[in-house]
């Protein structure tokens, strides 16, 4: 028996989490939240909606699980290389001047892209005096990306990517294995600072040289992913970069007039 | 068998589908009206070859898809490397990077499954040449919301394993070599 959930079944439910919950996915793109809805409530074994929407109305505990699962939390270390490689050499000499280096990861997941941009910080020599912001609206995902702990089987993609990113070392050197599971240096975890930040209800909070949030605008509707550029903006810098998914763009949103495109790269600089 | 009400035809591939495309896009007739989604199982890569050569081969506008885009008449939406399609009610695309189905992303069920939601009983879909099972899951769904399901005929498929996968689970409404597949889109 294939198990679906009606539209307005799914709006009932925004609006539940919402009300009962603060948290508000009202704005979210429907077609993935229907998606993740429909899977979810066949890994836990929903028989119904209503079962559904009694536990989450009924069992505050069961919510985390649900904003983990329905937010898409799937990322990779050093994901697009090229991005990597443009990153090191046309944003980090802009930043090699300055005293001291704010990076913001909004939506940073499980923290892959945070490790990879600590080892390329490391290895232009500029971590000492940088200091990486990574938030995520789920609690659980930040968890796992504080721990620095990552499944083996995962390195060798990684590794690759690291390679094909221009990283210049043994890609083993920044971990140690154990089992079936990595865990990296300490001293690319010391310069990371995680919190909860929901880029739908929350405000600036700092004012950084580099933002990234990729493939996390690609999940809300036009109105939201106009709000959240505002934010981005408002916590730039000038001269700051804004770096965005591959499919993203700021082409055709409010804030674009004061942003130079580096190239065809997905990497804004604030101009103005 | 021409059925009039078809607005959105989705086409998967996989392994030697690149070739079925190739003699079956220049075979369009010229005024080839509905919008056409192309998801292809393929490496990870930035470039615009595939684009290219669809461009080369068709009279359709050819282009990959960017989000919140929506389908248009005679063109061909190429889904992007490295991430699924869905569709949201208003017919526009939302891109996803979610976890892989049947070891691919973009998969061909996931595109085929959200387009039944939207589209119900006025889709096609058409599964080419290909060595996974990909595309049999979204064929049932299609199916089942009204649509029709093409399987290109495992005899002209250069690997057959996936057409006849779905063939097999009975999930394809027509069976259909290159030759019919143009001549049905060209009733469309």
């Amino acid at each position: 028996m294939e198990i679906s959930i009606s539209n307005e079944e799914l709006e009932q439910l925004l609006e539940d989490v919402l009300e009962i919950h603060g948290y508000d996915f009202t704005d979210y793109s429907r077609a993935s939240l229907h998606r993740r809805v429909t899977r979810l409530m066949r890994l836990d074994n929903f028989p119904s909606f209503a079962e559904l929407r009694f536990k989450i109305r009924d069992d505050a505990s069961y919510l985390k699980r649900f904003v983990e699962e329905i937010t898409v939390n799937v990322t990779e270390m050093f994901r697009d290389p090229d991005f990597y490689r443009v990153i090191k050499e046309q944003v980090f000499p802009q930043l090699f001047a300055k005293p001291f280096i704010r990076i913001w990861h909004a939506g940073c997941s499980t923290g892959e892209e945070v490790y990879s941009m600590s080892i390329l910080l490391n290895e232009a020599n500029l971590l000492h005096k940088s200091l990486i912001y990574a938030t995520d609206l789920n609690p659980n995902v930040l968890e796992k990306a504080a721990s620095g702990i990552l499944p083996l089987s995962h390195m060798k993609q990684y590794s690759e990517n690291y390679i094909a990113a221009g990283g210049q070392r043994d890609f083993s050197s920044y971990y140690t294995a154990r089992y079936d599971r990595v865990i990296f240096n300490e001293d690319l975890r010391k310069k990371m600072v995680f919190a909860t930040h929901n880029l739908v209800s929350d405000s600036s909070f700092n004012e950084f040289q580099l933002i990234l949030c990729r493939n996390v605008m690609i999940y809300f509707d036009k109105d939201l992913q106009g709000k959240v550029l505002n934010l981005f903006d408002a916590s730039l810098e000038k001269l700051g970069f804004l770096a965005l998914g591959s499919k993203e763009t700021l082409k055709f949103s409010s804030i674009n007039p004061k942003f130079k495109q580096l190239e065809r790269n997905k990497i804004w600089q604030k101009i103005k | 068998m021409a059925e009039d009400k078809i607005e959105l035809v989705v086409i998967g591939g996989s392994a030697g589908s690149l070739e079925a495309l190739l003699e079956i896009l220049p075979g369009l007739k010229k005024d080839f009206a509905l919008p056409l989604v192309l998801v292809l199982h393929r490496k990870q890569s930035n470039d615009s070859i595939l684009t290219d050569l669809l461009t080369a081969r068709s009279s359709l506008k050819v282009k990959e898809i960017e989000e919140k885009e929506s389908p248009r008449n005679g063109t061909l939406h190429i889904v992007p490397p490295d991430y699924h399609v869905l569709f949201e009610q208003d017919r526009s695309f939302s891109l996803d990077v979610s976890e892989r189905v049947n070891y691919s992303r973009p998969s061909i069920d996931v595109v085929f499954q959200s387009a039944a939601d939207v589209y119900q009983n006025s889709l096609a879909c058409i599964l080419l040449s290909g060595a996974n099972a990909d595309g049999t899951d979204g064929f049932r769904y299609v199916q089942k919301n009204g649509g029709i399901t093409i399987a290109q005929s495992p005899e002209s498929a250069e690997v057959s394993y996936m057409p006849e996968h779905a063939i097999i689970a009975n999930v394809a409404t027509h069976v259909m070599d290159i030759k019919s597949i143009i001549s049905y889109l060209n009733t469309l």
